[in-house]
């Protein structure tokens, strides 16, 4: 993946698949680190899956036995000194608190982090996919943070879908405009 | 900031158009968006059909999907196009310029671009 917002829209869609209906991406960045946490409330994963799941051999897609969106991710983390993290609640054992919250930690100054890239996109790609689920982005940096909360803007749309174009366009704008407040000291 | 207030407003302009919307789309576009499909550069394919689909006021007609592996990671970006009573359209190796050129030729003018596409399988 030429950028981590790719490997953040390709982790999500798991959380999507998995039938959640609240996604927390978290992204937390210092002068040296940045951390990136993927949370929701989907249906889990067994322990046993969890254990292996970042080998590519795992998967859950049917087309073929091969699954890297997770080890690109762990790789990713890694290469920087960095690290990555599973903890994962399965709806069998706990029917009223699943889910799973994913989270790497990445060292901005290593020659080989690769950088954010397009995160905008990223979450307009979300939204448009997924429009019932509830969306909370927070990024927060040295120089400021940007914030999108999907519940605030669905309290003014009622029923009018977010992946309507104009409601898309809206968001990306609003984005782009926090962007470019905190522009400075972001790793953007 | 971009205010609230704008957002009203969009809803307000919607909820005119609702009814016209209900159960008029028949043409889907489907993107496949796994990781095959990010990596080899699927984000921009499918926003670029989501933002030409609109400019050109085909958005009561055609309506663009997500999709997982379609199953031929090594053509993604994989786009398809379902047309009632029509065969599907595979098209591969698709790139936000030729996602532009299919809106334009095949979405809006009803021709299908061989060049770009696959025979089904």
């Amino acid at each position: 993946m030429k950028e981590l917002s790719l490997n953040i829209l390709d982790i999500t869609m798991n959380s999507v698949k998995a039938g959640a209906d609240k996604i927390n991406i978290s992204l937390f960045e210092t002068e040296e680190t940045l951390q990136i946490e993927i949370k929701d409330n989907g249906c889990g994963m067994k322990e046993d899956f969890v254990k292996n799941v970042t080998d590519p051999f795992t998967t859950t897609r049917t087309t073929r036995k091969v699954g890297l969106g997770i080890p690109f991710f762990k790789l990713a983390a890694e290469q920087t000194g960095g690290s990555l993290n599973i903890v994962s609640k399965h709806e069998s054992d706990f029917p009223d608190l699943h889910g799973t919250v994913i989270t790497a930690l990445f060292y901005k100054n290593h020659f080989d982090f690769t950088p954010l890239g397009d995160i905008i996109s990223t979450l307009v790609t979300l939204l448009q996919g997924a429009p019932e689920i509830e969306w909370l982005f927070v990024h927060k940096t040295p120089a400021g943070e940007v914030l999108l909360d999907t519940a605030e803007l669905r309290s003014v749309l009622g029923d009018i879908p977010l992946n309507t174009p104009d409601v898309l366009l809206w968001i990306r704008e609003s984005l782009e405009e926090q962007y470019g407040e905190i522009k400075a000291g972001s790793s953007l | 900031m971009k205010s609230l207030a704008e957002l009203a407003a969009i809803r307000e302009k919607m909820q005119n158009k609702v009814v016209l919307r209900e159960g008029s789309s028949d043409m889907r576009v489907v993107v496949g968006m796994a990781t095959c499909g990010i990596a080899a550069g699927a984000r921009p394919v499918l926003n670029t059909f989501v933002e030409e689909v609109a400019n050109s006021g085909l958005g009561d007609k055609v309506i663009v999907t997500q999709t997982g592996c379609i199953g031929i990671c090594q053509f993604e970006p994989v786009v398809e196009i379902y047309e009632s009573g029509k065969e599907k359209v595979t098209y591969v190796k698709m790139s936000p310029e030729k996602a532009k050129e299919v809106v334009e030729k095949h979405l809006k003018g009803g021709q299908v671009i061989e060049e770009y596409a696959i025979k089904n399988i």
